[in-house]
């Protein structure tokens, strides 16, 4: 055997422990890669096998497999393997990451994988600065499906979905991942190195172990391209092919250190305390006491209140819906609250549907109401017809509009009830007067239900007094008759 | 644990975090948004993770990475997300992941409208992705089932190592209930195949690739095997009046509750009506519908869609009664007296064909 000594450099002649000595998933020839002669992948996951190696972190290592020729990395790596769906390894590992902080998450990545189909996942995890070690492999090409053309295929490279070269007016130019990663404002490490020539690999070498480092570090985002050569898919021998990325690759893909603020990155804040798990009810705001007890004192009698709130967005119709459902709760009957929602919430009109009843609710949908709060004129004209004989009608307005007048099996209370409330404290509080107004009226609820539902719900003291004014307010109106000041 | 009133979106956040959910992954949509809110608020409280992804195809991959990680995992979307989300629920059913989704339907198709409809039976019930899998879904009709049901879909999701969509409507999604949550919290657990970054797990590996076609085949017929004994083990439903009951009506969710009332009415003019109502809508009650159509003349299916679940009822009566349609769509909800109405119309004809 010759002496393969060389002054200053250790021969190592074992694979690296990060690798199975036998690749036993994969089906066939399980002493060797699947990878062509010549391609880049294997050299990449040496580097990245030798790395953890050398980091001590085999064991905390999850290596993440895309889609392409590296599909198939977890028959070699000796770690944790999740393979993954086209593009999305930066998601899969920001969740490993996150679920896991002590695991080392490796992504290992395609140019068709990262820079086309998952051009959002990669640009989103180095945006949030997700501490994890991203290997991007660029050789210009989708090897494992034939050779089309990639987001990295260099400008005039024919491809089989390029066949006559690619053409910056119809596929546009080279995507540039690393520089435009580094344009963001998270990421620690980014670079890009070749696989051109021994020292270049030299220095692949030292840039994936950085990138891995920074993780074992704690610190962000670490992101490497590695030029990488593809001689089956480029119809090259591999010598040809790695001259090619030592020579024309790098001429558009040009090697360096894009971002390197290892040393400047800021300590990521440590993870707040996890309580303990008899605390977790609290948290839910579930502890005895945060809400009314189930059940409470309820009187034999039977009802059934089918109410309808409705007016502007804003007048605080869904709030009054809220507060008589959680006061017929604490009175100890079956409630349903449902609202209109979506833009009504931000303008426009707004409605919601509450139910109390002493009997098991089945739909909270209440179409034909016993009880209509109307807050405004087209809600009065809206819903008014459904109104059962016998129901009650509020409106919130001293004449009740032409063409509703005509309900004369209802009762119509017309008060100017956002006067009410204005000189009771606020106008804004013209729900609660109406509230006000029905608690008097029908004597739905007991006054103390409402007070602790609003109680509840209203968490200034400013607020709350002028609420319970409100009531009053409305209340008189209904004992006094309309009253009119101006 | 006293009663509490709260919002079906909210009520199935606590209903998670109760049964040991740990992580939530999302992108906002009405009227879903309210889940990710509250997530947003409580896990970080409880040392969970919250994070508002970039879209719902990232979303759905986090999901598949906590899941991978061991860790019970939710996200929550509507219509046009949950179409966004199909090729990464293939994949966790492939990978044999189990997670939680939440499917707050609203109008469609395309941008539709946010108001409640039940258009995505087909995408949920029957599998929307690519591939021969299944999703086991649950059907929440009250805000209190939007806790219970989710959290029972964690401990589905766990036992078949599947995902379980909660598949409720914009109703049942923002209205309020009051609900009354269990006394206990589980405790997370890590199962012994996850990908956790240490020692014990270095050994696993989580994928959804078979390259060789015996092994792919191999695999699906293992899937396979988990469908029929979750059709064996985990069929729900409410039985609402059926024992004799000649007209049966079937609807899942808001619709159902509609449907108890129009049963009350029905009854309550002597005509015998009652409700059969899926609570798992895959495993499918079939048998029940079977051995209901021994004595029922007739059944009633309606649905905020143009017909999606009266599919898998035609197929379980397997023609031996006549199945009628009433559908809503568009954010439309049939009333009780619409759905009376049609009722009324069938009594003498069945009255007829018993003569």
């Amino acid at each position: 055997m010759p002496d393969l000594t060389i002054p200053g450099y250790t021969v190592v002649h074992e694979k690296p422990r990060s690798f199975y000595p036998v690749c036993e998933r994969k089906p066939e020839m399980q002493h060797q890669t699947h990878y062509c002669p010549g391609c880049g992948h294997g050299i990449a996951h040496k580097l990245i096998a030798v790395a953890i190696d050398e980091l001590g972190i085999q064991d905390r290592t999850v290596l993440i497999s895309p889609v392409g020729c590296s599909v198939f990395a977890y028959y070699y790596f000796d770690t944790g393997n999740i393979q993954v769906a086209h593009g999305r390894a930066p998601a899969v590992a920001t969740a490993v990451k996150r679920s896991r902080p002590e695991s080392i998450v490796i992504a290992y990545q395609g140019d068709g994988d990262l820079a086309a189909i998952g051009a959002a996942e990669i640009l989103h995890a180095a945006n949030r600065g997700e501490p994890i070690t991203v290997i991007f492999i660029n050789n210009g090409t989708y090897g494992m499906t034939g050779g089309q053309m990639a987001p990295t295929t260099l400008i005039g490279q024919t491809t089989t979905t390029t066949p006559f070269g690619r053409n910056v007016w119809n596929e546009g130019y080279p995507l540039h991942v690393s520089e435009l990663l580094a344009s963001l404002e998270a990421p620690v490490y980014v670079e890009r190195v070749g696989l051109g020539s021994n020292k270049q690999i030299m220095n692949a070498a030292r840039a994936v172990r950085r990138a891995i480092e920074n993780q074992v570090k704690g610190l962000g985002f670490s992101l490497v391209e590695i030029l990488s050569p593809c001689p089956t898919i480029w119809k090259m021998n591999p010598v040809e092919a790695q001259r090619r990325v030592l020579e024309e690759t790098v001429k558009t893909f040009p090697l360096g250190q894009f971002r390197d603020r290892t040393k400047s990155a800021p300590a990521r804040p440590a993870a707040a305390p996890v309580p303990l798990f008899a605390e977790i009810p609290a948290i839910l705001g579930l502890a005895n006491g945060a809400s009314p007890a189930a059940k409470t004192m309820r009187s034999g009698e039977t009802i059934d209140w089918r109410v309808r709130v409705a007016g502007f967005g804003g007048q605080g119709v869904l709030m009054l819906g809220e507060v008589l459902a959680e006061a017929g709760l604490d009175a100890g009957f079956e409630v349903s609250w449902l609202p209109s929602y979506g833009p009504e919430m931000r303008s426009g009109t707004s409605n919601c549907h509450v139910r109390l009843s002493s009997k098991p609710i089945d739909s909270p949908l209440v179409l034909h109401p016993n009880v209509l709060l109307a807050m405004n004129e087209p809600s009065l004209r809206k819903f008014l017809a459904p109104v059962e004989p016998g129901g009650w009608v509020f409106y919130n307005g001293t004449e009740i509009p032409q063409g509703c007048a005509g309900r004369l099996d209802v009762h119509f209370i017309a008060r100017p009830f956002a006067e009410i409330a204005g000189n009771a404290g606020d106008a804004r509080s013209a729900n609660m007067t109406m509230l006000g107004a029905l608690l008097e009226a029908t004597g739905m609820l007991a006054e103390e239900r409402v007070l602790a539902a609003l109680r509840r719900r209203v968490s200034s003291g400013h607020w709350l007094e002028v609420d319970r004014r409100a009531l009053d307010g409305g209340r008189e109106a209904v004992t006094k008759g309309v009253r009119h000041e101006s | 644990m006293s009663k509490q009133l709260i919002k079906g979106n909210e009520a199935i956040v606590k209903g998670a975090i109760l049964a040991g959910c740990r992580a939530f992954y999302g992108y906002p949509i009405t009227p879903a948004s309210e889940i990710a809110e509250a997530a947003a608020l409580y896990m970080p409280q409880v040392g969970g993770v919250f994070l508002q992804a970039e879209s719902e195809v990232a979303a759905i991959n986090m999901l598949y990475g906590a899941a991978s990680a061991g860790v019970r995992a939710m996200t929550a979307s509507s219509g046009p997300g949950i179409s966004l989300m199909q090729e990464g629920i293939s994949y966790l059913a492939g990978a044999e992941l189990p997670c939680v989704i939440a499917d707050i339907m609203r109008g469609g198709p395309g941008l539709g409208n946010i108001a409640p409809e039940q258009g995505d039976y087909n995408q949920v019930v029957k599998g929307g992705g690519h591939g021969c899998y299944r999703t086991l879904v649950l059907a929440p009709e009250s805000v209190q089932e939007m806790a219970s049901l989710t959290s029972l879909a964690f401990d589905l999701a766990d036992k078949y190592r599947n995902p379980v969509v909660v598949l409720a409507d914009g109703c049942i999604g923002q209205m309020m209930e009051p609900v009354e949550f269990p006394a206990t919290v589980v405790e997370p657990q890590v199962p012994r195949w996850a990908v956790t970054g240490t020692a014990d797990s270095r050994p696993n590996l989580i994928t959804s690739l078979h390259l060789d076609p015996d092994d792919l085949e191999a695999h699906i017929r293992h899937l396979e095997a988990k469908y029929r004994r979750a059709e064996r083990e985990e069929v729900r439903f409410e039985s609402w009046r059926t024992e004799d009951a000649e007209i049966v009506l079937v609807g899942y969710g808001i619709v159902a509750r509609i449907l108890k009332a129009a049963v009350e009415q029905a009854r309550s003019e002597g005509l015998a009506v009652g409700l059969l109502r899926p609570i798992t809508l895959y495993p499918f009650p079939g048998d029940e519908l079977r051995r209901l159509s021994r004595r029922a003349c007739a059944f009633v299916v309606v649905e905020l869609s143009t017909g999606q679940l009266v599919d898998d009822v035609r197929l379980a009566v397997e023609g031996r009664r006549p199945v009628e349609f009433h559908g809503r769509a568009g954010g439309n909800i049939p009333g009780c007296e619409e759905v009376l109405a049609l009722v009324r119309d069938m009594i003498p004809r069945e009255q007829m064909a018993d003569a």
